[in-house]
């Protein structure tokens, strides 16, 4: 069973500058009750990916293609606004990367907390009841009367779990947190992540989740999933992608990183070069241009090789693990 | 929060409020003082004698030295005596205070348009950015913050009192009739207000923008709040604090608007009071309305400052 099913996603945009494809022949899955990693360079389309799924794309951005599969049974890409709205927030959550920003600053804690209870059908007091639970969950301190405070009156990593709080309040069947932890400190960041496992485990949700940290996605998620410049370039467990990475890109990331997971690495290692312009795509393997590996065989487009049990990479040289493993 | 923060506002706007109304003492003092002429001659016309001249003058104090008359003035109105009207010999305060609810209630209705009619173009001009509204909106706000109230006051009595007949075209209504007073306050108003309405609506519009680009409002949406409830209640009550204090401080123009409208529709107020007490060199009247109208705008600012504190959180536990 899986919860979410992403198959061949194509999103583009309108620019001054002509068509911008930001995501491209996107597929995975998030199987039931798994945290799946996503990692990719800024720009290569995470954000973008979330809010394809929720349906909340700018006014310039299409779904070109692809379908996006919710538990088995709802075609998200075709479903109207209202049925979308009343999924968000109820069976899909999002925890956004700011959290300065992420609550609304002249409403009280408690007021939004309630307020995005309103398809319960709980009581007010009820809700109330509920929204005190959940600060307790997050370990914010006197729960009872963290509700009249108003989000300014707490620190950036209380407001982050506050945010959490509310995302988990509906017990969704899906968790997406956009790099939920990269305005935290190193200290922060481990007890949010802990926490997150731990409610992740309580609610029996998936979560999909957008880190920078190759560090913390090792010790948090199931499976990963590697982007790069609006494709999946390579996708399995966290141990076969840790262990064994088939796409040079994903090689690269980990290869600068000597101590790989065990070493905390705070953002993804810099690869020379750039991401291509996404408005005007290259021909063949989109990484070709940075890859060590390169050869005349990247002029076409590589398949999607399956290399193992759900480990898959875009890469001609996928099932030739060597070469790929071979520095510049 | 507790009552200190309130406390410690109170006093420093106290504070801010004398020193307004001093410096506003002052200016008033020297420029009465450097105007060509001597009041008390003027006050009693070509015919007096220098001996009726001479005995006004020393009535008015005019015969004591600059900072004898400056003390008397100045400790003065903090005891609340502006003095006395020459012609009538009335108090001023009096006077003044008789044309002020007039002019009060005109600049009431000013705020009523501008707050009724340009929070909501502003908003709805948002939320259609681009749409044939939003430009509509946009160009009819241009127009009438650049038109001037005086020129909007006079077509308006041409239009809707001259010509239509829908509206009364002067004074302010039979004394006691609520409903007819309603009535005769609409143009004023509106010539006042209009100009108002078009700046209040391109700032809300340009806070909306600037608030529905946050991230709290991306996260409501991704809670799957109702979109009416995203952009009133979590949008516009953000969007809506910088045109609170533009209309604490427009006020301030308003008044002097208040002056050109209180001409063109014969109605009574601080503005008329002031345009014919400079005509007739009725000093001490300017004076004291020029008083009354800068305490007025100091207590319309504080007002301001507690709205936006009731709106605003982090405004209110950061007051004093
Ligand atoms: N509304 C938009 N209009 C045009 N281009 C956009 C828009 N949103 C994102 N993009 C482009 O899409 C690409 C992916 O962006 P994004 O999803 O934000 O990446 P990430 O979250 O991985 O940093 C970038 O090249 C970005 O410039
Ligand atoms: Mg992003």
């Amino acid at each position: 069973m899986s919860v979410l099913s992403v198959n061949g996603l194509t999103v583009s945009f309108t620019t001054d500058g002509g068509t911008l494809t930001a995501l491209r022949d996107v597929s995975f899955d998030i199987p039931d009750q798994r945290i799946v990693g996503v990692v990719g360079e800024s720009g290569c389309g995470k954000s973008t990916l979330i809010n394809a799924i929720l349906g909340l794309l700018a006014d310039n951005g299409r779904i070109d293609a692809g379908s996006v599969l919710f538990q088995n049974d709802r075609e998200l890409t075709r479903l109207g606004d209202s049925d979308m709205r009343a999924l968000r927030g109820q069976r899909i959550s999002t925890v956004f990367q700011d959290p300065m920003g992420a609550l609304n600053p002249v409403l009280s804690v408690g007021h939004q907390m309630i307020n995005v209870q309103y398809r319960s059908g709980r009581s007010k007091a009820e809700k109330i009841a509920r929204a005190v639970e959940m600060l307790r969950k997050v370990r914010i301190p006197d729960a009872d009367t963290a509700l009249s405070r108003y989000p300014h009156q707490f620190s950036g990593g209380m407001k982050q779990r506050i945010a959490i709080a509310m995302a988990l309040m509906m017990e969704p069947a899906l968790l997406i947190a956009d790099e939920p932890t990269t305005a935290l400190d190193a200290t922060l960041e481990v007890a949010t992540i802990e926490l997150l496992k731990e409610l992740q485990r309580d609610i029996g949700c998936s979560v999909l989740f957008i880190s920078h940290h190759l560090g913390v996605i090792a010790e948090l998620c199931d499976e990963v999933i590697v982007m790069y410049a609006g494709e999946v370039v390579e996708r399995g467990t966290t141990r076969q992608v840790f262990n064994d990475p088939r796409h040079p890109y994903t090689f690269r990331l980990l290869d600068c990183d000597p101590a790989r997971q065990h070493q905390r690495v705070r953002h993804l290692p810099t690869i020379p070069g750039e991401i291509p312009d996404l408005r005007r795509r290259p021909e063949g393997c989109i990484f070709a241009a940075r890859c060590h590996r390169v050869h005349y065989a990247c002029m076409r487009t590589p398949p999607v090789t399956e290399v193992g049990n759900g480990h898959a990479a875009r890469c001609w040289l996928a099932g030739n693990p060597e070469t790929v493993k071979v520095t510049a | 929060m507790g009552d200190c923060p309130i406390l410690a506002y109170a006093l420093k706007r106290l504070v801010l409020a004398i020193v307004i109304i001093s410096v506003a003492m002052t200016l008033l003092f020297a420029m009465i003082y450097l105007i060509p002429g001597d009041p008390a001659k003027v006050a009693l016309g070509p015919r007096a004698t220098p001996e009726m001249v001479e005995s006004l003058r020393v009535r008015m104090g005019l015969d004591q030295p600059i900072w004898v008359q400056f003390w008397r003035f100045y400790s003065g109105v903090w005891r609340g005596d502006l003095g006395i009207e020459v012609l009538s010999g009335r108090p001023v305060l009096t006077v003044v205070l008789e044309q002020l609810p007039y002019t009060l209630a005109l600049i009431a209705g000013a705020i009523s348009w501008s707050v009724a009619l340009g929070i909501p173009l502003g908003c709805i001009a948002a939320i259609k950015r681009g749409g044939w509204v939003d430009r509509v909106v946009g160009i009819v706000s241009v127009a009438v913050i650049a038109v001037p109230s005086f020129v909007i006051a006079i077509y308006a009595l041409l239009i809707f009192a001259v010509s239509l007949r829908w509206l009364p075209a002067i004074g302010a209504g039979e004394p006691g009739d609520l409903g007819d007073q309603l009535l005769h306050l609409i143009l004023p108003s509106l010539a006042v207000g209009l100009g108002w309405v078009g700046y209040i609506a391109r700032m809300v519009r340009a806070s909306m923008l600037e608030v529905l680009e946050a991230s709290h409002i991306r996260t409501a949406r991704a809670f799957g709040l109702p979109e009416n409830q995203i952009t009133y209640s979590y949008a516009l009550r953000i969007a809506i604090l910088p045109t609170v204090t533009l209309l604490g401080v427009g006020v301030g123009q308003m008044l002097s608007s208040a002056v050109f409208a209180e001409i063109v529709f014969a109605r009574p107020g601080i503005g008329k009071l002031v345009y014919d007490s400079i005509l007739t060199r009725n000093y001490p009247l300017v004076t004291g309305s020029v008083l009354v109208t800068t305490a007025f705008f100091v207590f319309v600012n504080v007002i301001a400052d507690l709205v936006i504190g009731a709106l605003d959180p982090r405004v209110r536990s950061g007051f004093g």
